[in-house]
């Protein structure tokens, strides 16, 4: 309704400027063709979403429902075989996300902290840039590299704490940007007054600027730990798939739910492939769960925009 | 300072000032310490990530008996090994060249929708609707991709290369229905929320003065926003679009799952299958038994990461130079 309203209001100084009919009639064909093209646009990647969201549920629900989903494990099912649930898969992608989490927040807080508070110069645009060349970096990379140093360096094995060190990887520029974003929005009067009252600068980031952003930056954390949950090419490169619980990232393979639907994958069985579209469907409301989060928290923003 | 004068009344107050500046100093010196360090750290990841890449590439490429660079051979189970790039860099070239051709497009319409069309209380819905395509992990896409697309995708494959087959590129030689073109649809589909994002950031910062001076000289909507939106927004759109590129040369899982192996004749063909950088490099993860034959992927591994960083670094170019312009 408001776009014909829109391209009235718009056209209508060309009617009253009088120009050749012709060229009017164009421009004014123009204008709708082009109108026309936007809201199909905008159609056109909606389709997907809806499409996608549509395929998991329709065909992986009925698994999540069963009790058996949730707390037991692959252990002796073949693919041909109906029964088991994701338990093992899900407690492996919590663990290592966890992990992620716990390495890459201060990591990242405190980079963003030197860009926002300390940095200047030729160090600071260097770490500015390096931090947008680790958001291009490709997952499979960070993952040959943690191969390059962890296994064949290192001489370790292919673990659960390898994948958190290439998800950190993954994880630490989107929560360094978002970080610093936040840390900018943050009104440079409130630092000036805490100064003033003889505040070390320190105590002034530690007590004023960050409780200020602070929603702001978990957020950022939030939304770019969903992001590097999802990450499969760490998982297949660094952490062979397992149908069994295992609690100890140091030690023996640890399944995943992205290696769950990857190795789902190749059997051409219905058991199997049922497997795959839940753990996807797992998968994804775990995701959109840490989104949805994310966002209910900004909500709560001391600074904003 | 008060120390210095030394006076006697007030001796209490001073010490106590002494102990106080010295665990600030202490403070303000290991913040600043821990957060130059992270800063060193970021910086030193990415050379280590290089340096690691390229000192256990270079005894696989010594090794190697063909020319990596030119060679189209990938053998690394042969006695004197064997691996060359070419093939696998066409693919992701092609496979990610093709997704922004199919993406850009959509994904300027969207972000102009966003900021210019949609009636302004739906605006950030909306924006939200389409930064959920972001949230959906690779994989599902690629699942997406290889169950339901595919089907689609066979009969416009076929009606392609039947009207155009001319050109090398959409030729019908060795065409499979898990192509490079499957494969490039998906992605640009992943791709298409990065690319509107930025770009509508970049509309939405257009001066209104801008547009409100092409619409006062009678031009309509859409010729406001090509004189007005557009030229402002240009080099932001071009630095969206290398992000969105370097995003799509190292996609790994979705494709890996779309796109399959082909044997037989070489084709220049869209419409055949093939294996990308990473998707080679997943695919094979479990061959990675000696350090001979791991360096190969490695090799493999380098030139992707060459290849993005290459990209990455000219879209921050372009956006610097911008920010230089308006500031």
């Amino acid at each position: 309704m408001s776009t014909i309203a829109s391209t009235d209001s718009s056209s209508r100084p060309l009617s009253r400027g009088g120009g050749p009919q012709g060229l009017a009639t164009r421009r004014v064909l123009t204008n709708q063709i082009v109108t026309v093209l936007v809201w199909l646009a905008f159609l056109i990647a909606v389709i997907p979403l809806a499409w996608i969201l549509w395929t998991v549920l329709s065909k992986g629900l009925h698994l999540l429902l069963s009790v058996d989903w949730w707390t037991k494990s692959q252990a002796g099912i073949t693919p041909r075989k109906e029964g088991g649930g994701a338990y093992h898969a899900i407690v492996g992608t919590l663990l290592m996300s966890f992990v992620t989490l716990i390495i890459s927040t201060p990591l990242a807080v405190f980079t963003a902290i030197y860009l926002v508070e300390y940095g200047r110069g030729r160090f600071a645009r260097l770490v500015s840039f390096m931090v947008d060349i680790l958001t291009g970096v490709p997952s499979i990379v960070a993952a040959l590299f943690l191969y390059a140093v962890w296994i064949t360096t290192l001489g370790q094995e292919r673990e659960g704490f390898s994948v958190s060190l290439a998800l950190v990887l993954l994880m630490l520029p989107v929560v360094v940007r978002s970080t610093e974003e936040m840390l900018k929005l943050v009104p440079n009067e409130l630092r000036e007054a805490s100064y003033a009252l003889g505040v070390p600068k320190w105590k002034t980031i530690a007590r004023i600027v960050l409780p200020t952003a602070a929603s702001g930056i978990i957020t950022g954390i939030l939304l770019g730990l969903a992001r590097v949950m999802g990450e499969t090419a760490p998982l297949i490169i660094l952490a062979p798939y397992t149908t069994f619980i295992n609690f100890n990232l140091f030690s023996g393979p640890m399944a995943a739910l992205p290696t769950m639907i990857y190795t789902n994958f190749g059997n051409d069985v219905e058991p199997a492939i049922e497997r795959m579209w839940a753990s996807a469907l797992t998968l994804i409301l775990i995701v959109l769960l840490l989104n949805l989060a994310g966002r209910f928290v900004a909500r709560f923003s001391a600074v904003s925009r | 300072m008060t120390t210095i004068t030394g006076r006697s009344g007030m001796d209490a107050e001073p010490s106590g000032d002494l102990a106080a500046s010295a665990s600030t100093r202490a403070g303000d010196r290991t913040f600043l310490g821990l957060s130059f360090g992270s800063g060193i750290v970021v910086v030193g990841l990415i050379a280590a990530i290089a340096v690691f890449l390229i000192a256990q590439a270079i005894p696989a490429l010594r090794a190697n008996s063909a020319n990596f660079l030119t060679d189209r051979v990938w053998n690394v189970d042969a006695s004197p090994i064997q691996f060359g790039i070419p093939d696998l860099l066409w693919v992701t070239v092609a496979s990610s060249v093709v997704a922004m051709v199919l993406s850009v497009p959509v994904a300027l319409g969207v972000a102009l929708f966003i900021t210019q069309y949609a009636p302004r209380s739906l605006a950030r819905p909306f924006a939200s609707i389409v930064d959920l395509l972001a949230a959906v992990p690779s994989i599902v896409y690629g699942l997406w991709g290889a169950y339901i697309v595919l089907q689609y995708l066979s009969s416009i494959q076929n009606g392609i290369s039947k009207v155009l087959g001319w050109i090398p590129i959409f030729s019908t030689k060795n065409i499979i229905p898990a192509s490079i073109f499957a494969g490039s649809v998906v992605l640009s589909i992943m791709i298409l929320p990065i690319v509107a994002a930025i770009s509508r950031e970049v509309f939405e910062q257009t001066p209104t003065a801008h547009k409100e001076a092409a619409l006062a000289l009678g031009a309509t909507k859409w010729e406001m926003i090509r004189t007005a939106v557009l030229p402002f927004g240009r080099p932001g759109v071009i630095s969206a679009t290398m992000l969105g590129l370097g995003r799509a040369l190292g996609e790994t899982i979705a494709v890996l799952l779309i796109i399959n192996e082909v044997r037989g004749e070489w084709s220049w063909s869209i419409f055949t299958g093939g294996n990308t950088i990473a998707a080679r490099i997943a695919r094979d993860a479990g061959e990675f038994n000696s350090p001979q034959k791991t360096g190969a992927y490695i090799a493999a591994g380098l030139v992707l990461f060459i290849l993005t960083f290459a990209v990455n670094a000219a879209a921050r170019v372009v956006i610097e130079r911008r920010k230089a312009f308006t500031e």
